[in-house]
């Protein structure tokens, strides 16, 4: 169950070195942003080594490699490959062709290497106006695409518009990403907030992803971290309500009754869906009914 | 009475009757901005005083002309509660045939007042003075704040020298130290740099291990069981416990309780604090920032100290003794809990107690914060290289990666597993740590002493080696 | 395989990091080492960088880390990095 994605630079050793205990539930590595071009080939050893030899804990582990309109996506996925990453972030993917070069390419290799196959999923980095009209081909691309992430930044961009904190301009890839995302039965993860000084902006900025469908968000700071567990996880309300419903049911059905209600109110499938995935999640994340 | 106004600092040594031998006193609230320590020092050189036994309350790297006086034998022996790393590298190295005598900051003036530490000639740098000695930190230029450190000094040296360099006409208004100790006044261009003095404002930490560790750290204090009314706190100044401050500062506003005092060196995070209404009052020994010392000079509820009262074991009672929770640093700890904050991974002295020993004895619950390693070098040790505290005086250690309970703190244990918080095995957290970084070599240490560490009751609880 | 051609550095000096300089050497293998944990650590950082230059055959080249507490894995890629860029791949 992954609420918070944080981004580390994939050529700073003192910041990788800690990257586990920063409280997200995924890091992503990073080698394409915040590495010089100079530094492409030190950065990709680096990670590739933390990953081997350190490893990050129960932190889940993400890599973003190079765009394919680069000389060094190759290169990454030959270092990175090997050791076993739970996701591949290919960036600045426009088309569901993007998703499958880089799914041949990681193909090849686990064969070549004798890996098990299929085994590193896929999270495309959507932050191109192509790329959000092509959300749901890119999210139905390939069986390893695990979930679909939206870019802010690069976006806005392409849009020819400025990033602000209200982030409107941003609403309608935000809600055709989480559409997308629900119609390819994959995940779906909001682009950071970028303000690192502004404490309370990242709670209603996460509390507004999440209002829309997101499955999480993603950081640049560690400071965010929390704010984006907290938001992501299911409220002891919610779960206490979740398991009234639950038990509701149970009730009904020894009871022989179709209908159901309660507090007065008639409890359909999308609720008892909703509670159901909010026991889910409050089981994975080991919240209990009282928490 | 004689007048006690004189033109000079030598006047002033002369008139004194230091003598070869005997011994000199200084207080550090001026920090590495300290100009004083140095200019009396020069002077007594110029008049030939040799052999002199050198008392401050810490050494800082600004002091590095003491290199000099100890080569030409004008100091013989130092007893100090802190040295920094300059200075304390070139004592590791052997600089002097005495060793030095580390107390902290409780042991010092438990030592002057019982006579084991004599002083003949106490120098007080004071930020006002007037013409009769009245004096204070917290006006002029050069102001500190509270000048706790300098009480013992003027009270129960043989001759006091107040150095100012804002004389004011008599009576200051405010004065902190009273004209009856002092036997002469000078007056001097500059006592210290200001910008050395204190910084301009100190920073919680952006790194975010130290926050992480800080949020941990404020987790155990909401979960010991003292975090009430009438809670009472001291905090070091370092950035990960500032952080800290700050966090708990957010929680007593979210449920609402009402603290005691805060203690010990004050910052503006605490003077925050106070002025939120977490507490009722500050006890100050020590200003570390400008906010501390604005404070200190305009709030009533924020008060000056001595270091008797802060600290000394030959008080009839003192501030550490009342404290609820203390936040503290190490360089090390071992698997017994004992703390060092004198030595680097090296063996080089780096530091000193100051109040360390002191807070930690006191407190229900002496908390150190520090991260599993630094660079690569573990903080968790199967015996640090140096006994500052000593493990039975520490209750918990807040890392980034867990927290390790004393044994003999059961019943904290058992509140913080309830709660919920990583507690695991200090032996534990030594294994991890030591997976990450590989176990390092131990380290050899020279025969010769070069320190002796004493305990707050005037026990020797180590001694330092040369490197 | 192959030794070094060109002179070529890797790594920073910042904590936790470690900057690696290589250079040609006719006349076998040079290692100096500088390290803020070198009673700790310095043999072991001594031993890791002998095994990088094996792994990668070198047997000649003049090298010198200047170390800031770098853990091993990232001392290993440094000194890789080094390497192949001294190679010229």
């Amino acid at each position: 169950m992954i609420r918070s994605m944080l981004f580390l630079p994939g050529n700073t050793p003192n910041i990788i070195v800690n990257g586990e205990i920063l409280g997200a539930d995924a890091v992503i590595l990073d080698l394409e942003d915040a590495v010089a071009p100079a530094e492409k080939d030190s950065a990709r050893i680096l990670v590739r080594n933390a990953l081997k030899y350190m490893g990050f804990g129960a932190c889940r582990v993400t890599v973003r490699i190079n765009a394919i309109d680069t000389e060094f996506w190759q290169k990454d996925l030959d270092a990175i490959i090997p050791v076993k990453p739970d996701l591949i972030m290919p960036p600045k993917v426009s088309c569901a062709k993007d998703v499958q070069t880089v799914d041949a390419y990681i193909t090849a290799l686990e064969e070549k290497l004798g890996l098990e196959k299929n085994t590193v999923g896929l999270i495309p980095l959507i932050e191109t106006a192509l790329g959000i009209e092509n959300a749901y081909a890119i999210a139905s691309a390939s069986p390893r695409v695990r979930a679909i992430f939206l870019g802010g930044e690069d976006l806005t961009a392409d849009l020819h518009c400025k990033r602000t904190k209200e982030g409107n301009e941003i609403n309608y890839a935000r809600c055709r990403m989480v559409v997308a995302a629900r119609a390819a039965g994959v995940e779906v993860y909001d682009t950071p907030f970028t303000d690192v000084n502004d404490d309370e902006g990242i709670y209603t900025d996460a509390q507004y992803a999440k209002s829309l469908g997101f499955t999480g968000k993603s950081a640049i700071s560690p400071r965010h971290v929390k704010a984006i567990n907290e938001v992501f996880s299911p409220s002891a309300k919610d779960i206490a309500y979740a398991y009234e419903v639950m038990e509701a049911i149970r009730i009904a059905k020894e009871q022989g009754k179709g209908a159901v209600a309660l507090r007065g109110k008639m409890i359909d499938a999308p609720i008892v869906a909703r509670a159901q995935q909010t026991i889910a999640m409050a089981e994975a994340l080991g919240l209990g009914r009282e928490a | 009475m004689e007048k006690k106004l004189v033109s000079s600092l030598r006047e002033a040594i002369e008139l004194s009757g230091l003598k070869s031998g005997m011994s000199v006193s200084f207080h550090h609230h001026l920090r590495n901005g300290d100009y004083t320590l140095n200019a009396v020092m020069a002077e007594i050189a110029n008049l030939g005083i040799k052999d002199l036994t050198l008392n401050a309350s810490s050494l800082f790297d600004t002091h590095a002309a003491l290199e000099d006086h100890i080569r030409n034998h004008v100091v013989r022996k130092i007893n100090t509660n802190y040295m920094s790393q300059g200075l304390g590298r070139r004592i590791s190295e052997g600089l002097m045939d005495e060793p030095v005598d580390f107390r902290t900051h409780g042991g010092r003036p438990r030592d002057i007042s019982l006579g084991i530490t004599p002083i003949d000639v106490a120098f007080i740098a004071a930020p006002t003075a007037d013409c009769a000695g009245n004096c204070s930190g917290k006006y002029g230029p050069s102001a500190c704040g509270s000048l706790g450190y300098a009480f013992p000094d003027a009270m129960y040296a043989k001759k006091v020298i107040v150095i100012t360099d804002n004389l004011v006409s008599y009576p200051m208004q405010g004065w902190s130290i009273p004209e009856i100790y002092v036997d002469y006044v000078v007056k001097v261009d500059a006592i210290g740099n200001p910008q050395g003095i204190v910084s301009g404002t100190t920073r919680i930490t952006r790194d975010p291990v130290g926050l992480i560790m800080a949020e941990t750290a404020v987790n155990v204090i909401r979960h010991s069981g003292l975090l009430k009314d009438g809670f009472s706190f001291q905090t070091g100044a370092g950035g990960a416990s500032l952080a800290a401050a700050s966090f708990l500062k957010d929680v007593m506003l979210k449920e609402n309780i009402r603290g005691s005092f805060a203690s010990g060196g004050i910052t503006g995070y605490l003077v925050d604090m106070l002025n939120a209404g977490c507490f009722e009052s500050l006890m100050d020994v020590q200003c570390f920032d400008l906010k501390a010392v604005e404070s200190i000079r305009t709030n009533p509820r924020h008060q000056e100290i001595s270091a008797m009262q802060y600290a000394s074991p030959a008080a009839a009672s003192a501030v550490v003794d009342k404290l609820d929770v203390v936040i503290l640093g190490a360089t090390e700890i071992d698997t017994d809990f004992n703390v060092n904050v004198h030595t680097d991974s090296n063996g080089c002295i780096m530091g000193g107690s100051g109040g360390h020993s002191d807070t930690a004895a006191g407190a229900k619950l002496s908390m150190i914060i520090a991260p599993l390693f630094r660079a690569r070098l573990p903080i968790v040790t199967d015996h640090v290289s140096c006994v500052s505290t000593p493990g039975r005086d520490i209750d918990v250690l807040v890392t980034q990666r867990g927290v390790a309970v004393n044994p003999k703190n059961e019943e904290l244990m058992l509140r913080l597993k309830d709660a919920g918080l990583p507690v695991v095995d200090i032996r534990q957290l030594k294994e991890t740590a030591e997976r990450i970084t590989g176990v390092p070599a131990g380290i050899k240490r020279g025969e010769r002493t070069v320190a002796n560490v004493i305990y707050r009751d005037g026990t020797l609880i180590d001694t330092i080696k040369s490197i | 395989m192959g030794n070094i051609i060109r002179q070529a550095t890797a790594g920073t000096l910042e904590s936790s990091d470690v900057f690696v300089s290589l250079e040609p050497c006719a006349s076998g293998l040079e290692i100096e080492i500088d390290s803020v944990v070198q009673k700790q650590f310095g043999e072991a950082i001594l031993s890791v960088v002998k095994e990088v230059l094996s792994e990668h055959g070198i047997d000649k080249g003049k090298l010198t880390v200047t170390d800031r507490g770098a853990l091993d894995c990232v001392i290993r890629a440094r000194v890789e990095t080094a390497v192949l860029r001294g190679k010229g791949e």
